[in-house]
């Protein structure tokens, strides 16, 4: 019978064929946990008398939530990561690497693996053709000990993203729309399929993006075939040979088919308080912003640090409003100074964090007063998220977020290109 | 805040606090709280805070979160179930769940129940046999089903959760 993506990653995972609805056993090729999740999958471990892991090299704890610590607890708690790690021998990823999702295609996920974090945005790795997907701490401490999970096979419904969006339109803009129309819990417990032409001329960060955002509408994995451009994506990080061709099987049965035609749709954003609150910039009455965020795990890419660069170079950010990069990895920081976009962001009044989360989970590094409105492009605006319930978040493309930087206000970034 | 205790008996009573619907882990383990997720029972004294101020004062042991659609969306944070458990929450019951918080609390050993919500009103006398799968609202003087737990699942919760079962096989037995 033939089968979806999933189907067919869960099957070679799990040594026999399972369609959806089976429950399985599988074999995982990468596990992670950050330093928000990591401590309690340590105790755990602990708890079941697991001082190593299965499998070292592909099991990682990445200190990127609160990197630099700000606060003494938080310290301690790395502390235990680094220890474990280094007494199991596994992967640390620590203060100034990045982002965990960003690292993990950087440099462990692999077409066609299976891949868990403890993280929900971990289906991020879908982008490649990895069944990745996010779980709580203790799966993901027995991950670590067995190298091992159960998994119920997920529904798909496949997504054909069609034509070429106009200009002013990008992935992020794509996904909030799919959220907005699907709804946050629209794809609870199955996988999402991102197919369609315009995903041909995508850019590998086009796709993280969209993969990212999976879990905002409730679902297990969002998955790409792989390709050439995976391919070329892998080969730049000098890991070509971990390509491997992934795609669904011609008639495989999908619960549900959404044709969504790219060029008729306008920049988009979420309001306060969910991700499928979502409205067209250009139906918007006037929304004052005092902070926007440009980075994190969706949107903290080269590609994105590039569109926001090229609307804010020569240009100043607005009076009334703090601008915040966070590039998403040492690597996207290193590429950014070299193509010039750190120093035309910072001529332009931003200010430039290390790689990591940043201001995103409401830790530090950019907490929003009271009454404050954010416009971010990260990929969740629930209240209190950036760290003050009194506080609003509006969720859009990098483009949006620079445009309105200057403007002062939540703007159309169409008016400008 | 009440003490924690077994949450396994089959007969669970308790007093009904009313949530709406998308009760994200953000608002039930406030990102704020970060540096407390070391410390669970002072993290659980902020336990679904910004949905609801007066929660964590007023409820007791046994008693049950009731919720709309989607609760528990966001975050893999398993922090949020266990500071519910920790706060004395006997099951919490919604019309429906996010995926991770619906793992976690299996995991962790928080009974978690899909049902029609509307039914049940803030305050009212609940009594849920979990074996025979009935909640009888006992102020209303009606009784609810809630669906039926995979039997992966209830192999689970049996065991005790997550950790006592691989303990107990050397691994997965399910
Ligand atoms: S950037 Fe934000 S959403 Fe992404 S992993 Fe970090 S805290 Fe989570």
């Amino acid at each position: 019978m033939d089968k979806t993506i999933s189907e067919k990653i869960i099957s070679s995972h799990a040594g026999r064929d399972v369609y959806s609805g089976d429950i399985a056993v599988v074999d995982v090729d990468v596990v992670m946990a950050q330093d928000g999740t990591g401590p309690l999958a340590v105790s755990q471990l602990k708890k079941m008398g697991f001082e190593k892991v299965k499998n070292p090299a592909k099991s990682i704890f990445f200190i990127d939530h609160a990197a630099p610590s700000p606060r003494k607890e938080l310290s301690n708690t790395h502390a235990v990561l680094r220890q474990y790690a280094e007494n199991a021998g596994m992967v640390l990823s620590d203060v100034g690497e990045g982002v965990c999702h960003q690292i993990l295609v950087e440099n462990f996920a692999s077409p066609g693996d299976i891949v868990i974090g403890a993280d929900s945005h971990t289906c991020t790795s879908g982008a490649l053709g990895a069944f990745s997907t996010g779980m709580g701490s203790t799966d993901i401490a027995v991950g670590f000990a067995l190298a091992k999970t159960w998994l119920m096979v997920p529904q798909t419904i496949k997504v054909n993203f069609n034509n070429i969006p106009s200009k002013g339109v990008y992935a992020k803009d794509l996904i909030i729309y799919l959220i907005g129309k699907i709804t946050a819990e629209g794809a609870t417990y199955k996988t999402l399929e991102f197919s369609g032409s315009f995903t041909k001329n995508m850019t590998i960060d086009d796709r993280f993006t969209i993969s990212n955002m999976a879990v905002e509408a409730g679902a297990k994995a969002g998955l790409f075939e792989s390709d050439e451009i995976t391919k070329r994506f892998l080969k730049s990080q000098g890991r070509g040979n971990d390509f491997k061709e992934v795609f669904a099987d011609k008639n495989a049965s999908y619960e549900q088919v959404i044709d969504i035609d790219c060029s008729m749709l306008e920049p988009i954003i979420s309001m306060p308080y969910t991700v499928d609150n979502v409205c067209s910039v250009s139906k918007i009455e006037k929304i004052k912003i005092d902070q926007v965020l440009i980075g994190t795990c969706t949107n903290g890419r080269l590609a994105d640090l590039k569109i926001a660069s090229d609307i804010l170079k020569g240009k100043k950010v607005n009076k009334n409003v703090r601008l915040i990069v966070v590039p998403a990895s040492k690597k996207v920081y290193l590429e950014a100074l070299k193509e010039g976009i750190i120093e035309a962001l910072i001529e332009s009044g931003a200010a430039i964090q290390s790689p990591g989360c940043g201001p995103c989970v409401g830790v530090h590094q950019g907490i929003l007063g009271d009454g404050e409105a954010c416009l971010s492009t990260q990929n969740r605006n629930f209240k209190g998220r950036m760290g003050n319930p009194d506080s609003f978040i509006y969720l859009s493309s990098p483009a949006t977020a620079a445009y309105s930087a200057i403007k002062g206000y939540i703007s159309d970034v169409r008016e400008i290109l | 805040m009440a003490e924690q205790k077994n949450t396994t008996q089959k007969i669970l009573k308790g007093k009904s606090f009313k949530f709406g619907d998308d009760i994200s882990t953000d608002l039930i383990a406030p990102g704020r709280y970060f540096h407390l997720r070391s410390n669970l029972p002072e993290l659980a004294r902020h336990v679904l805070e910004d949905a609801d101020t007066e929660f964590v004062r007023k409820v007791k042991q046994g008693d049950f979160v009731v919720a709309g659609r989607n609760f528990g969306l966001g975050s893999s944070r398993e922090h949020a179930p266990i500071i519910i458990k920790l706060a004395g929450v006997g099951a919490v019951l919604a019309k429906s769940f996010a995926r991770i918080f619906f793992r976690n609390s299996i995991n962790i050993g928080l009974p978690v129940l899909i049902c029609d919500t509307d039914k049940i009103s803030e305050n009212d006398e609940l009594e849920i046999d979990l074996s025979k799968g009935i909640i009888r609202d006992i102020t209303k003087n009606i009784e609810l089903g809630f669906k039926a737990l995979p039997d992966v699942m209830i192999k689970l919760l049996n065991d005790g959760g997550l950790v006592e079962h691989i303990i107990k096989n050397k691994g997965f037995n399910l």
